[in-house]
Order: structure tokens, then sequence, then C-alpha cells
């Protein structure tokens, strides 16, 4: 019943963007395959073409030799083509049982047949690990056990090719130990499985081949144990990585300390969160999914309420608890969400980058000849590509609105720059340009804080790191500390 | 083989996007070259200066109500607010008639209590919409209701009618023209201009489109989401004030069918005009079109006999169907 899947030749296109150039490979029937790439690789967008969530613009797709187009995530799942998702994809008010059925839903003629549902679910519970009564609502539940659901649910459509994409983001050591064991498990009754996911280790220690896609493309297939981490990490980004970074320069060692914060808390995220950082200097922060890093920054701007906290900047206690503020005292926040808060994608270019400052551009009229100029500037600077300068900014790439994003928040000169995760959805070329730019913010004397939770990021780029763990702050690592196995342990609790 | 990456999508979204620029422009010509074939009278200067003063009071309006959608907003309670503003303007005239007053002062107050209530009104749908949280839908559809009650209830159910001390001095501000353009037509040019150059030309009505195109990247950037759109809504109360001041001398009366439907022809405008609903984008200039539009299929409805003058708010309810699904799926970020 083991079942090969060959892609050939398959393109898509996200409006003007091509996401993926002709991606072909074969996976050999029966063999845990781990896909590898940076964030915007184009492996997701792949997977949900595979599973029937997306629709290749071009290109086919071979079960067992045989051609297969989805119309839907619902087809996929009757050739027994499952994908459990990044993001979850489950009703949360529906109970674990409704969920794992949902759309299969058992019937006794006109009626559901609840009781056979709740056994089986039972079932598959027990097959993940999972201790939990199959009539609990998911929204009760912890994005650890919503993850296991998923997993539950995918069982239960009798999977024959299972992809799974970043499922242990949200597990412990343990939880991914026994995921582990259920997938050799799948592995020996003959379903193929392909794992995607950032973490090398796991990797290493799960698949039985990597695949390796980059900027849309894909690089190569190699048996995992033929290659070391190392090897792994330079054939994801396409370059020695030493290449990537630009020098550290420490900062002065008599620089002053920019922004300092203590004792902030935002209810139900963190608590008596501490830090300084000076200026000249690259703090990044680190921690899982949920560990309440871009949720504690927002509390600092004053975008969300937080219950404690003081602040001061450059010794001086200061008020900060309005975006305005913020803006005033030169301190301004990226936030990791580039459609939902960063950018207004249907407003043209130039006014995206000035919106910050319009104050500064009208006289009471707006200066539309000077915002223009701006936007020219602008785009050489941060070296935006783009034909037009009175385009649209969703008519950009992803890259290309990244860097316009970072010009935005740059545009008031601020003093103290948040950037959270400041690459994500780039090619590796604009992942380079926007960490030279990080780079130079901090040579010219701002403080820079770098939420990511891309760990070669964080080490190829910082100071310092903060670790942060289910809404504390664990430690802070310096310059000769920051390793990988460091970052995770304190982030995992595992240290 | 690679095909090639199209851009058809983008060519006929930016073609689509153009006849929307225009396309209200072509309707408005088209329909005077049709109200001309059918009615020798159409063309008159005088049927002209007719029609667009009867536009006047919803373009002034629909001035407002522009930049309340493009905020993402909407206001329901323009036509009740007028009436109750209308019905309020009168009691106060017709109290101070009988003290004495110097009869400019009364109008000039009157005209003062307009504006005023107009803001008033719109301050605390604005306050209602952000710190209350409630939808706009909602709000205004209360107020709607609101409003209309209380005028009915002042009126008692019938008409209060202005005093006739004051009809001499009033009646100009709606019946006497300057360079023989009738005053109401300056005033709704005045307006439209001023709006046009607030929208694409101050902070504030960029602050608008921000928040309609998206409000959480907004309040991400810094903009005081909550002040604007209740400046919004007070703006469109001192529309919706101006526009009852220029009403009111009209008929000298306010009763319980005054302003009756002017918040669909007000929307009706806005959304002809080729602002987007769900908001974000939209052009003043375009509300102009769309208002003197509507204005002109009602004059011709009045003028021919092809469809009865009742039907008159249908044709215009089908036009907002009709614009609302020719603009679908334009904002697929």
């Amino acid at each position: 019943m083991s079942v090969s899947v060959r892609f050939d030749e398959i393109y898509k296109d996200f409006g003007p963007v091509r996401v993926l150039h002709g991606v072909s490979f074969e996976l050999p029937p029966g063999r845990i395959y781990g896909v590898l790439g940076e964030n915007g690789a184009g492996k997701s967008t792949l997977m949900k073409i595979l599973s029937g969530y997306e629709h290749a613009s071009a290109g086919e797709i071979h079960l067992d030799d045989r051609l297969v187009s989805f119309k839907s995530s619902r087809q996929a799942e009757s050739e027994g083509v499952v994908l459990i998702h990044q993001e979850f994809n489950l009703a949360e008010h529906l109970t674990v049982a409704q969920n794992i059925f949902l759309g299969h839903e058992k019937r006794k003629g006109w009626l559901l047949d609840d009781r056979t549902m709740r056994e089986e679910s039972a079932h598959y519970l027990k097959q993940v690990g999972l201790v939990v009564n199959p009539d609990t609502p998911v929204r009760n539940l912890i994005v650890a056990e919503k993850q296991l659901v998923e997993i539950a649910r995918a069982l239960s459509r009798h999977a024959r090719v299972l992809i799974m994409d970043e499922p242990t983001a949200t597990l412990t050591p343990t939880e991914t130990q026994r995921l582990f064991g259920l997938m050799r498990q799948l592995k020996a009754d003959g379903v193929t499985l392909v794992y995607i996911s950032h973490k090398l280790d796991e990797i290493e220690a799960i698949t039985d081949e990597i695949v390796v896609m980059r900027d849309g493309r894909f690089i190569t297939r190699a048996p995992t144990e033929s290659l070391s981490r190392q090897q792994m990490a330079n054939l994801m980004v396409g370059r020695e990585l030493s290449d990537m970074f630009p020098d550290k320069t420490p900062p002065a060692p008599d620089a002053p300390v920019a922004l300092a914060v203590s004792d902030l808390s935002v209810p139900g995220w963190s608590e008596d969160i501490s830090f300084e950082v000076r200026s000249g200097e690259i703090l990044g922060f680190a921690g899982l999914v949920g560990a309440g890093r871009t949720e504690t920054f927002e509390g600092l701007l004053g975008l969300r309420k937080r219950s404690s906290g003081a602040v001061s900047m450059n010794g001086q206690p200061v008020s900060l608890n309005t975006p305005q503020q913020a803006v005033k005292l030169g301190v301004t926040y990226l936030s990791e969400d580039r459609k939902g808060k960063g950018l207004h994608v249907s407003m043209g270019l130039a006014q995206n980058l000035t919106m910050l400052m319009l104050d500064h551009y009208a006289h009471p009229l707006l200066d539309l000849n000077a915002e223009r100029a701006a936007m020219a500037h602008a785009k050489d600077e941060f070296g935006i590509r783009t034909g037009n300068l009175d385009a649209r900014a969703r008519a950009l790439s992803g890259g290309n609105q990244q860097k316009l994003a970072l010009a935005k928040f740059l545009h008031p000169d601020p003093r103290v720059i948040i950037l959270d995760e400041p690459t994500r959805g780039v090619d590796v070329g604009a992942k380079r340009d926007i960490y030279f730019q990080i780079h130079a913010l901090a040579q010219a004397g701002r403080a820079v804080i770098v939420i990511s939770s891309e760990l070669i990021e964080l080490i190829g780029l910082c100071h310092r790191v903060a670790v942060m763990r289910g809404g504390k702050l664990q430690t802070t690592l310096g310059m000769h500390q920051l390793t990988e196995e460091e970052l995770i342990a304190h982030a995992t609790g595992t240290h | 083989m690679q095909p090639a990456l199209t851009d058809t999508p983008r060519r006929s979204a930016r073609w689509l996007a153009r006849l929307q620029a225009v396309g209200p422009l072509i309707g408005l010509i088209i329909l005077c070259v049709a109200g001309t074939a059918l009615n020798r009278d159409f063309a008159t200067i005088d049927n002209m200066m007719n029609v667009l003063t009867r536009t006047a009071f919803i373009g002034i309006i629909a001035v407002g109500m522009t930049f309340v959608i493009i905020s993402g907003g909407i206001d329901l309670s323009v036509g009740s607010m007028a009436a109750l503003i209308a019905g309020s303007m009168i009691v106060l005239m017709n109290k101070l008639a009988g003290s004495g007053m110097a009869p400019l002062l009364i109008v000039l107050l009157g005209i003062v209590l307009a504006l005023i209530l107009g803001a008033l009104f719109g301050l605390m749908h604005g306050l209602l919409i952000t710190k209350g949280r409630i939808e706009p839908f909602i709000v205004t559809l209360g107020t709607l209701g609101v409003f209309r009650a209380v005028l009915t209830w002042l009126a008692d159910g019938g008409a209060l009618t202005l005093d006739d001390s004051l009809n001499n001095l009033y009646g100009p501000v709606y019946y006497a023209s300057l360079l023989g353009v009738p005053v109401p037509i300056w005033v709704f040019l005045i307006m439209a201009a001023g709006g046009a150059l607030i929208l694409n030309r101050t902070a504030f009505g960029r602050h608008v489109q921000a928040i309609g195109s998206n409000e959480q990247v907004a309040r991400y950037a810094a903009i005081r989401v909550d002040v604007v759109k209740i400046v919004t809504y007070i703006f469109l109360g001192l529309c919706v004030g101006v526009a009852t001041v220029l009403y009111v001398p009209r008929l000298g009366s306010a009763t319980p069918t005054t302003g009756l439907l002017w918040e669909l022809e007000a929307i009706a405008a806005v959304v002809v005009g080729g602002t987007a609903l769900k908001g974000g984008e939209g052009r003043v200039i375009g509300t102009v079109i769309g208002a003197i539009l509507l204005s002109v299929i009602n004059n011709i409805l009045n003028l021919t006999s092809i469809i009865s003058v009742y039907l008159n708010a249908a044709v215009q309810g089908a036009v907002i169907i009709v614009v609302a699904f020719l603009q679908r799926g334009r904002r697929n970020d």
C-alpha cells in the first residue's frame, strides 16, 4: 500500500509573484523525508499543492505513476494524501471527536453516529499519546494538545502519504519523542512521510532522506546520513553561512543605555521582563512560539495592555504608554505580521513610507513631491526593487515589501528600533541585504532589538540574545555563549 | 517548458480600476444624452440648476459620508438626523421670534444650533463606535430610529412650521442666486472642494484612508485610530447640519417624512462614485458625480413617463446593488 510521489515541473504564481519555479523530484515509497528550506523557500506551498489546498499554476503530480489533480483537500484525503498544517485547522468550538471526524462524519441512517466516532477518536488519541476526553472542546486544549489532535485526525483519514509541516514547533522534547515513535510505526506500516522542519537535529534523528528547497526551486535530495548539519544549513542558504552576516562589531564599552525596561508584565503573556540595550548594540530575543516575545514588545509600545513596567532612555525615566509617544521618543516597532500590521498593501509605496511621519510632510497640506522624493531615496538606500514608484505595496515581492516595511519604521529616524521576525518570508538575497542593513543601523549608533525564531539569524547577527520561555525571561547569553544547543536548551527548559 | 509569468490579471485589474474612476462620469454623460433625447426641457439651464440645487442636500451629506465610508464605517442615521436638526432649529427660532429678538440674530442662532447639533450627534456616534466598541451599522441604525421618533414627538405627529416673520430673511439661503448660480450649489461646491482637499492633501485625510485600508496596520503606525474615526463622524454630522440649514427655508417646515431615505441616497452617491464600501479608497469628486447622477435619474423619471417617479428609490437601491456587485473582489490582497 506504499505510495510514491513525483512532482513534475510544478510552477506556482501568487499574482505577480512566482513562488515555485518548475519543481521536479520524486519521493520513493515508504520512507521518511525531511524537507529543508528557509522561510519562503516554497516548501509549504508545494506541500499544500500536493494535498489539494492550493492549485499549481502549471505542472503535474503523480502518485504511483498515476497523474492526479486534486481539486480540494477532501479529494486528496480520499486518496490518502493528508497534510497536517503549520497553522491549526481546528474548529475551536467543536469537541475533539467532532474535529477528528469533521467533514467525514460517521452516520447511522440520517443521524450522526456519535458513539462510534467517540470510540474511534479515543483509539486514535491513544495512538498519539494524548490523554484527553474526546468530548472536550478543542478551545480548552493547550497548543501542544491541539497539535496532537491534528495528528490524530490525520490518522483517522488512513493516510498513505502524511505530510507534517513543523509539527514539533509547539511540542516538548518528550512529546516530540513520542511523535517520532509514531512516525516510525507509520513508516513500518508503509506510509510515506514528509516532514518539514527547521530543526536540523530532528531532521537528523528521524528522516531517511532530505530534500532541500531554496527560493522556490528544488536543490537536492540526499540520504540524511551523508550530510552534516553544517552542510545542510549551507545547502538551505545557498552559500557559506559565514557570507550571510557582516562581521560583528561590539558596541563601544562606554555606549549609553539607549533603552532600559524593568518589570514589564503583559497580562496573559509575560511577567517581570527586564532588559537593557545600548546604543550600537543588537540584542536578540529567542523563544518558542507563544513564549510571549511579540506580546511583551507590543505591551512596551502601548499596543497591548500592560500591568506593570518602567522604561527609561539614556538614563532618564520616560513615559511610554501609546504608540504615538513611542514614535516621539524615538522607539519604533516593525511587526512580524507584515500584511496584517506592518504595511498597507493596498496603498502606494510613498504613502506607506511616510505614514509615521505625516506631520513632517504637512504644512498643513501634504507635500506630495517631498513624499515621492523620500520614496525615491528609500528605494536606493534599502535596495527596494520596483519598476514603478507609484505602484501599490502589494505589487512588490515579499522581500521588497519587507524592505519597504523596514524603511517605513526607520523613516522617523528612531534611536531604538525593534524588529520582529525581520526576514520572515523573504528570499536569501533579500535576507542578506536586511542583515547588512541591521548591522549598519547599529553601526550608526542605534539600539537594535531583533526578535527571531531563526536561531542561525540570532547567532549570526546579535551581540547578546535574551531567551524567553512561558512569558519569563530565562537568561541573556553573551556573544561567546551563542550556540543553537544553548539557545534551544533555554527556550525549551531542558537546560 | 517554463510558462510565462502572466500579468493578465494585473492588467485587467488596472483596466477595471481605470474604468471605475471614469465610469460614473461616463454614466452621467450617457444619462444626460438620454435625458436630452427623451425630453426637450431636460437640457435647459433652468432644469440643470434645479437638478443641481436639489442635489446639494444629498451631495453635501455624501461628502461627509465619503470620509466615514473610506474609514471603514457607515452612518445610516443621516436622514433622521437632518429631520431632527430641522425640527430643533424651527422650534428654537419660533420660540425666539416671540421674544422680540432681531430676526437676523434668530436665524444665525438657528444656523449655529444646526451645526452644533450635527457635530454633537457625530461625536456621540463616534464615541459609541470607538470607545463603546459597537458596530457603526448598529449604532446608527439605533439612532436612525431615535432621531426620527424624537422629531415626530416634537412635532406631535404633524408638522413644525417656521414662523412667517423669519421666512423673508431666511428664504434666500435656499432661493437666492449668486452670479446666476443658486446659493446651495455654491455651498455644495465649496464643501466638495474642501472635502477633496482634506482627503487627498492632509495628514487627517491620509489617516482616514489608512484606517479603512487596514485598521491594525494604522494602529501599529502610531495613528490615533479612535480620534480619527470620531472626527470623521463629527465631520459628517457637520455636513448634515449644513445640508439642513439649506433645506429648512425650502419648505419652511419639518415633518416626520423630512429627510426620509436620505441615507440611501447619500450612501448610493458615495458608492456610485467609486468609493469602496469596505473602505480604504475613494474620491470626493466621484461622490459629487455620483450624487448628480442619482439626481439626474430622478429628474428624468420626473420629466418622462418610462418608469413611475414613485419607483425612484427602487432605482437608487438597484443602482447601489449593481455597483457593489461590480466592486466585488476588488480588494483580494
